[in-house]
């Protein structure tokens, strides 16, 4: 197994993994994103693997929302190119990303608390029925469907029909979740899913994230909590000033590494490798 | 509680997950039926200071067809409001309506034309206001609403020079003072054609995907944005939708006084905006039912009636309708404290 080695000044090639038979199911190759005259991102690569969960770390301001966006399709990359399944894309807007089975969960959640918890799930892709040359929402068959995914990610609630501000932050947490998987999504990503969640909480959470693989869909998770990084997560990539610093399974690594990486240090005899990202 | 991901009594949270099952079945009923209550206290009082006249037929149905075209408008301001907006311009979307149904009449135009017109002056009056909000990206729908008042209005005057024109075709004053049998009784049409409206629009907003989405995205936009939700297209839509009622409105104030006046609906907007928020709506959008729209109206629509019964100074309804408004939002943010602290 190669490690943590293909880590700072990363090439074009960057980490070789051991599952190199089938290709990754979202990769991103040298991206880069200006703003005016501010580089947020520069080379940047990314790769997801089937029934993966990515940590991505950073500092405040590395570029790990930035890199997100360009995933998610909210933002075009200024350069390089993004694969799906091995095959490259190009996103203009989040749709195209969706219709790909990208899904984004936003940090606001982006829920609508004075709809139906069902409504949120099904917002703008509501199942309707045909009443003569009216198409109504067919509220019930879309409060079923909800219910059912639900179950079947095992969130509880009292009642689909509930509002969504009639519910804990976990709660609301679990239906932004279930809205990004209720539509054949292969990935999911998540921007600090626990950050404004109350501690009780964020277990159910990041069990729920956990759970995602065995539906056949993989998770790339923003977090600055390590504690969620190394209770979820396959694998840990970082990020710093806009660039690869360093990534490696979980397994290989310890907690102070990671705090290392998200400062730009690399310890011991990686030491001298993290100078010449800068 | 029985969610597993609740977080249970005594949690830090601020959500109404904690709340307990009681307090929120008095809010949700309250919600939908607080506003109900307020017709019936009025019709009480109102039958306790006239109960001679209040009750009559005669009278009821008076309130019906004076209001009539109040409700219209304030179903299209609801319409707005829920979005979160405002439309400031229905009072002289109104009157332009209303003087091009009589300008019309009067150069003899067949009368389908003239009953057409105002809808498609109201609904173009409307889709500027959208367009403008959206595509000029104006910083809030007052501004543009509030522009396209003085617009509108202006163009009223023009097209009328001023003058009021009376003579419209029956057709048009019957659906402002006829009256149809239904069930035996004596309906004013006026009435008929309001329910019928109201329960369109109930249709509309609560089983279209656009009804869906403009609730949506008065409740949260940025999560409308990213669900794929076209939240320009709806914008537009929901102004659209505010100017024909406006329009419509208006046809049915031309019947009712079987002329148009120029000065028509002058600060009607205001009293639109008025019912619709004594009716429950939030201003701050995604909240609110038509049923409570159309019992807003009928309150400031009583309020006149009892006043009027009573021979006070027509000056008095003024103050009186400030106060309410004040009252019931009031007691609407004591209550809504209440329960958030129980």
């Amino acid at each position: 197994m190669e490690r943590d080695e293909p880590a700072a000044g990363m090439g074009p090639d960057a980490p070789a993994m051991t599952v190199a038979t089938e290709s990754p199911i979202i990769e991103a190759r040298k991206v880069s994103k200006h703003f005016g005259h501010v580089v947020a991102l520069r080379d940047v690569d990314l790769k997801l693997w089937p029934n993966e969960v990515l940590g991505v770390v950073g500092d405040n301001g590395a570029g790990k929302s930035t890199l997100m966006k360009i995933l998610s399709g909210v933002h075009p990359a200024s350069e390089g190119e993004m694969l799906v399944d091995g095959l490259p894309v190009r996103f203009s807007n989040p749709g195209d990303a969706r219709r790909l089975g990208i899904e984004m969960v936003y940090q606001d959640l982006a829920l609508a608390g004075n709809m139906r918890i069902d409504e949120n799930i099904f917002l703008g892709r509501e199942q309707t029925r045909r009443l003569g040359p009216f198409r109504l929402v067919d509220h019930a068959a879309n409060r079923d469907e909800a219910k059912r995914h639900l179950d079947n990610l095992r969130v509880e609630v009292k009642s689909v029909t509930q509002r969504v501000e009639q519910l804990s932050g976990g709660q609301r947490q679990a239906v932004a979740i279930a809205r990004a998987t209720a539509f054949q999504a292969k990935v999911v990503i998540m921007d600090e899913p626990t950050a404004a969640l109350a501690v009780r909480e964020v277990r159910k959470v990041l069990d729920l994230i956990r759970d995602l693989r065995t539906h056949g869909i993989s998770v790339i998770l923003i977090s600055h909590r390590l504690d969620d990084v190394f209770y979820v997560c396959d694998r840990v990539m970082a990020l710093f000033h806009g660039r690869n610093f360093a990534e490696a399974p979980l397994s290989a690594i310890d907690r102070n590494e990671v705090i290392g990486w998200i400062m730009g240090n690399k310890s011991g005899s990686d030491a001298a490798a993290g100078l010449d990202v800068d | 509680m029985t969610d597993v991901m609740s977080s249970g009594p005594g949690s830090e949270l601020a959500d109404a997950g904690a709340r307990s099952p009681g307090v929120i079945r008095v809010m949700g009923w309250f919600d939908r039926w607080g506003v109900l209550l307020l017709v019936v206290i009025m019709a009480v009082l109102s039958w306790l200071a006239q109960p001679d006249v209040f009750l009559s037929e005669r009278n009821i149905f008076n309130i019906f067809r004076q209001t009539a075209f109040y409700q219209l408008l304030a179903l299209g301001e609801f319409i707005v409001i829920v979005t979160a907006g405002i439309d400031l311009s229905v009072g002289s979307t109104l009157a332009l309506a209303m003087m091009t149904a009589a300008v019309m009449a009067k150069a003899g135009i067949v009368w389908p034309l003239v009953f057409l017109a105002p809808f498609v002056v109201g609904t173009l009056v409307g889709v500027v206001n959208g367009l403008g909000l959206t595509k000029l990206h104006m910083p809030h729908p007052f501004i543009m609403t509030l522009g396209m008042m003085f617009i509108v209005r202006g163009a009223t005057y023009l097209i009328s020079e001023g003058r009021p024109i009376s003579g419209l075709p029956p057709e048009v004053s019957w659906l402002g003072t006829g009256n149809i049998g239904v069930l035996g009784v004596n309906v004013p049409v006026s009435l008929v054609v309001v329910i019928i409206t109201f329960v369109i629009a109930w249709v509309f907003l609560q089983h279209l995907r656009t009804g869906r989405h403009i609730f949506a995205l008065g409740g949260n936009p940025q999560a409308a944005r990213v669900s794929g939700v076209n939240v320009d297209r709806t914008l537009v839509i929901a102004y659209a939708l505010c100017g024909l009622l406006a329009g419509f409105a208006g046809l049915l104030l031309a019947g009712r006084t079987n002329s148009g006046f120029p000065d028509a609906g002058n600060g009607d907007e205001l009293v639109a905006i008025s019912a619709v928020i004594i009716g429950g709506a939030s201003f701050f959008g995604g909240r609110g039912t038509v049923l409570g729209v159309f019992a807003g109206v009928l309150v400031i629509g009583m309020l006149r009636n009892l006043l009027n019964l009573s021979n006070v100074q027509v000056f008095w309804q003024q103050v009186l309708i400030g106060v309410v408004i004040i009252a019931v939002v009031a007691f609407d943010v004591l209550r809504r404290r209440v329960s958030a602290s129980s």
